[in-house]
């Protein structure tokens, strides 16, 4: 069984049908604490405010079955939102708490954003080509097969900076700034873009996904 | 050209999106001048999963006559659409309340386009914000050149005066959250005569988010002409549809004019 989590925030739709797509079969979008503990894969969608995120997850008693499908080795996919909870903190409105699977926190992608000399937009809206740098086995990723300069949709304002190099997997350039687009560590993904509306190369992510 | 060409290149500034345009009146694609004139092209699925397959970066549907009659078939349409289609769907047309805004995320849709409610009830637009992101709040102008020379922003789909000056409301809305701006130019829409340029650049240096420049695709060089302008979405409605171009060939024009797009 493959679980979308739904905790309230997020279009899930497009990520279950993308998953569909992709053949797999029984996907089923669920808060349900006990379905996530049973299930094989697991993915962590959504577009929203980090705080939302987390509190949507703790109000759901959603944290623990998480917690215990990283331990369990089972892959877990983060996306967009979902990526940026599996780290340990975001500076998003404040200081707040994430999921702590990987070392790491959520910052601005310009830091100081109302600075009249920034001439860049935020939010960053639209494709961008991605800089793969596995740090692991191709077949252990979501990046198998997937061409170097592929390009990929991301939408977001705030991006990751994880603590260890080694968990950093694929980056794009914004002006002078170097973008996390993709980390992960051991059985834990998170992805910045979205790989249910980048197309044909999204597709082949999630293709991977199913096959780890 | 080649020193800009160079320059862009070396920033990383973000592709412009080549974006296929659907307007939607009832269950049909449908195809006007000035947003008027309505004739009937066909199935919005049939062209939208041509202009996928083609290679479009996104896919904007504006149910034009939705904010008139009080009642939109988008959601089913938008259901459809994210069934088969991986690329991003931006969505407008008789959104009035945030449950309308639920609805479309819920079928697939990634961004609403909004135009004449946030017109009359400007907070609206800090609500969807703060509810579903900046990213999620596109304002739509449909912009009206007048005498004076300035764009008047027209709401109900080109046919009410709004009274609001066009640099002054996309500025406002920008600073109540809306973070991307769809402008229509009503003059040139439908009329293959090009973009209006003015009017995408007096908008892009007016605010520091995403424009998508929309109305009078004509000829290949209005692409480099929105992209000049500062535009950073480019809208191709009626050129598509009656095939006189498609997104592959947009996108070699593209590559041709050393605009930065997907590659």
């Amino acid at each position: 069984m493959i679980i979308i989590v739904d905790y309230g925030i997020g279009n899930v739709f497009s990520v279950e049908r993308s998953l569909e797509h992709c053949g797999a079969k029984n996907v089923k979008l669920s808060s349900d604490p006990d379905e996530i503990y049973n299930a094989d894969r697991i993915i962590l969608p959504g577009v929203g405010a980090f705080q939302d995120g987390i509190k949507g997850l703790k109000d759901r008693g959603l944290i623990e079955p998480l917690q215990n499908a990283v331990t369990q080795g089972k892959p877990l996919l983060g996306i967009c939102l979902g990526m940026q909870m599996l780290v340990s903190s975001s500076k998003e409105f404040g200081h707040h708490s994430g999921l702590d699977f990987i070392p790491g926190k959520v910052v601005p992608i310009i830091e100081s954003q109302k600075s009249k000399v920034s001439t860049l937009k935020i939010p960053y809206i639209g494709w961008a080509k991605l800089d793969i740098e596995l740090k692991q086995e191709a077949t252990k990723s979501v990046f198998n097969g997937i061409k170097k300069n592929s390009y990929v949709y991301l939408v977001h304002s705030f991006h990751v900076q994880t603590d260890n190099q080694n968990d950093m997997n694929g980056t794009y350039n914004y002006d002078a700034i170097k973008v996390t687009a993709a980390i992960q560590k051991d059985n834990v993904i998170g992805l910045q873009f979205h790989p249910e509306k980048s197309g044909e190369v999204g597709l082949n992510v999630i293709k991977n996904f199913l096959l780890l | 050209m080649g020193f800009k060409a160079w320059s862009l290149g070396y920033l990383a500034l973000i592709n412009k999106r080549l974006i296929a345009r659907l307007d939607i009146k009832g269950p049909n694609l449908i195809k006007g001048i000035h947003l008027e004139g309505l004739r009937v092209i066909g199935d919005p699925q049939e062209f939208a999963k041509k202009y996928y397959e083609q290679g479009a970066d996104e896919l904007l549907y504006i149910d034009i006559v939705a904010s008139l009659y009080g009642r939109s078939n988008l959601t089913e349409i938008v259901k459809k659409a994210a069934h088969d289609i991986f690329v991003p769907l931006t969505v407008g047309g008789g959104i009035r309340a945030i449950s309308d805004v639920e609805d479309l995320l819920r079928s697939g849709a990634d961004k609403v386009a909004i135009n004449t409610a946030v017109v009359k009830n400007p907070k609206l637009i800090t609500e969807i914000a703060n509810r579903f992101g900046s990213q999620c709040m596109v304002l739509s102008i449909e912009a009206k050149k007048q005498d004076s020379g300035l764009w008047e922003a027209y709401t109900d789909c080109g046919r009410e005066r709004s009274g609001l000056d066009v640099e002054q409301w996309v500025a406002q809305a920008v600073d109540m959250g809306a973070g991307e701006v769809l402008v229509t130019s009503i003059d040139m829409e439908g009329t293959k005569k090009g973009f209006d340029k003015k009017l995408i650049s007096m908008v892009t240096n007016s605010v520091n988010v995403p424009v998508i420049a929309s109305g009078g695709y004509g000829q290949a060089v209005d692409l480099k002409i929105a992209s000049d302008a500062g535009a950073d979405g480019i809208a191709v409605a009626d050129a598509l549809h009656y095939n006189r171009t498609t997104v592959d060939e947009l996108r070699k024009h593209a590559v041709d004019f050393d605009m930065p797009v997907r590659k």
